[in-house]
């Protein structure tokens, strides 16, 4: 029997009308063209794209922000065309912007974790348990009476998927969460995610450009240009480093490294993704050569 | 740093005051206010000014930190006392070159001066112990009636608390936009007030056109989050009054009663 998959997209087509004054069509940009992709439940997606891709578009489509102009978006079962599942689909995925400070509604970090489930209707004492569990998996508990404007970036960014767990739902698009952060920023939001899509299995679609982030995704999707460029692993879209470099996307530094020495003429596998892995294929290399034991000092 | 700024100058204390349901002391506070108005002479002052006394005292907010904030009126109070010395008719009392000094115009501008004290003291004591959120909580309750005659209460309450919430961002942002035209050679100090107002243009153009984009952001993340205006909406924190809230109801109708008896009779 075939799972039904939890998102469907279907031939995917958006384009962007740009007017003049009189209302005259200026140019049209096909933001995103004839895509199709399917996600089962719990899955870990990463969207991988140049800016300009088409991928923030392709993910307000997820949640009904955008509609499509051809082509259908089915998420756990219903079509986002359908005006009265409207807020339902919303509830089902839940998103999360780039830009830390234009998200945040609460003058106060519980307050805006709450202003989901208010929208949603839920009744008071739920509201403040949602409240408190939300920010405690994501370890903002102590914040809860702190105003946003005094947070760093990361945790700003730890409120807002607070503020989507807090509703409960069963998927978490977040769209270019790291864009505006530092690294460490970008290693909590990271990590957050990742709990949540180990622990709570919530389904986790990341649109990024930073090829760090989608090593630890089940599957990955490249766009450029509103299409679809490449689908699989992470391992199998690293090994594939000189089209990346076409559509002007830098692989991880690691995974550079073994490529150029690969061409360089080493025995070194494809889609090397860690420093360890790329220790370990080194050692076994040099072992092979001059018969030493790889046992010794295998560390980062 | 400018993000730390507070709005409406909060002052963090654990006190009955604090305590009290927004909409206690919002009542409350008008009620003072017009008090203040209703009656004149010396001993109504001394009730007015002997119960705000009580209620600072309670609040726990130090008076000196009470006193800071009559600094914004002082010059209002200092023309107000002035003029109403000055150009009030009675009998004379005291008189040089084209000054005359009257006996009432003493008596208007010790009243004048009084009221305002007490009127500025009074609506300070509020802000000073309650958050803007609950205020603005608090006027979104106090204003239901009028949704009867339409008025969009649930949208200008949360009109209130997205303005309150992006004031220091876009404070934040303003500073950032003046330091890049000063990098860039942009002059705001010199020249006259046509020429600096001029000066300022460039600040408020992209100061505009990010507190638009921002706008547009904010919207799709409120939408995102399921709002739909306010409609079968619930509340994370509903007001409810508590005991102390009635007692302070009481001793507000007492506090009136007493202004309004020692107006009529003293």
């Amino acid at each position: 029997m075939k799972i039904p998959s939890f998102l469907q997209i279907k031939n995917l087509k958006y384009e962007y009308i740009r007017r003049d004054e009189e209302n005259n069509v200026e140019g049209i940009t096909t933001a995103v063209d004839d895509v199709s992709l399917d996600v089962k439940e719990g899955e870990f997606i990463a969207v991988l794209g140049h800016n300009g891709s088409g991928k923030s578009t392709l993910a307000k489509h997820i949640n009904a922000i955008l509609f499509p102009e051809e082509g259908e978006v089915i998420l756990d079962g219903m079509n986002t065309k359908d005006e009265e599942k409207l807020l339902d689909i919303r509830r089902t995925a839940g998103m999360v912007f780039q830009n830390p400070d234009n998200q945040i509604i609460g003058q106060v970090v519980d307050e805006d974790v709450a202003f989901g489930p208010e929208n949603m209707g839920v009744p008071t004492d739920e509201i403040a348990q949602r409240v408190e569990e939300s920010l405690k998996t994501l370890g903002m508990w102590e914040y809860r009476n702190a105003s946003p404007n005094r947070l760093s970036g990361g945790q700003k960014q730890r409120v807002s998927i607070a503020s989507v767990i807090a509703m409960h739902p069963k998927c978490i698009i977040l769209d270019e969460p790291t864009a505006m952060l530092d690294p460490r920023g970008r290693y909590e939001v990271i990590r957050a995610a990742r709990a949540l899509n180990e622990v709570e299995h919530i389904t986790i679609i990341l649109i990024t450009h930073y090829m760090e982030e989608v090593i630890h995704a089940d599957r990955v999707f490249v766009m450029d240009k509103g299409k679809v460029k490449m689908e699989g692993t992470p391992r199998e879209i690293f090994s594939r480093v000189e089209e990346l470099k076409e559509m002007r996307l830098t692989v991880p530094q690691v995974t550079e490294l073994a490529w150029e020495l690969k061409k360089a003429g080493l025995r070194i596998p494809d889609g090397i993704l860690t420093r360890e892995e790329l220790v370990k294929e080194i050692l076994k290399l040099v072992s092979s050569r001059t018969g030493v034991s790889s046992r010794t000092g295998v560390s980062s | 740093m400018i993000r730390d700024i507070t709005l409406g100058q909060y002052y963090q204390a654990d006190s009955v005051i604090h305590r009290l349901d927004p909409r206690t002391k919002l009542v409350g506070t008008m009620v003072y206010l017009v008090s203040l108005f209703i009656f004149t002479g010396p001993w109504v002052f001394v009730t007015a000014a002997s119960f705000l006394l009580l209620c600072v005292f309670l609040s726990r907010v130090p008076f000196s930190y009470m006193l800071k904030g009559l600094k914004p009126i002082l010059f209002i109070l200092m023309f107000t006392l002035v003029i109403n010395m000055l150009f009030t008719k009675g009998t004379v009392l005291f008189s040089w070159w084209k000054f005359t000094i009257t006996e009432e115009g003493l008596k208007q501008a010790g009243a004048m001066g009084f009221r305002l004290v007490l009127l500025i003291l009074g609506s300070n004591l509020m802000t000073l112990t309650t958050t803007p959120t609950r205020l603005t909580n608090a006027m979104e309750h106090l204003m239901r009636p009028l949704k009867l005659i339409r008025v969009p209460v649930h949208e200008i309450a949360m009109m209130m608390s997205i303005a309150l919430r992006f004031i220091p961002i876009l404070l934040e942002e303003t500073d950032r936009i003046m330091k890049a035209q000063l990098a860039r050679g942009a002059d705001f100090e010199s020249g006259n007030l046509i020429k600096k107002t001029k000066s300022l243009v460039p600040v408020l153009i992209p100061l505009f056109i990010s507190a638009f984009r921002r706008a547009n952001d904010l919207a799709m993340a409120m939408e995102a989050r399921c709002y739909h205006g306010g409609k079968g909406r619930t509340q994370y924190k509903p007001l409810k009054y508590k005991g102390r809230d009635f007692v302070a109801y009481f001793m507000v109708i007492i506090y009136l009663a007493g202004v309004i008896l020692i107006g009529k009779f003293l």
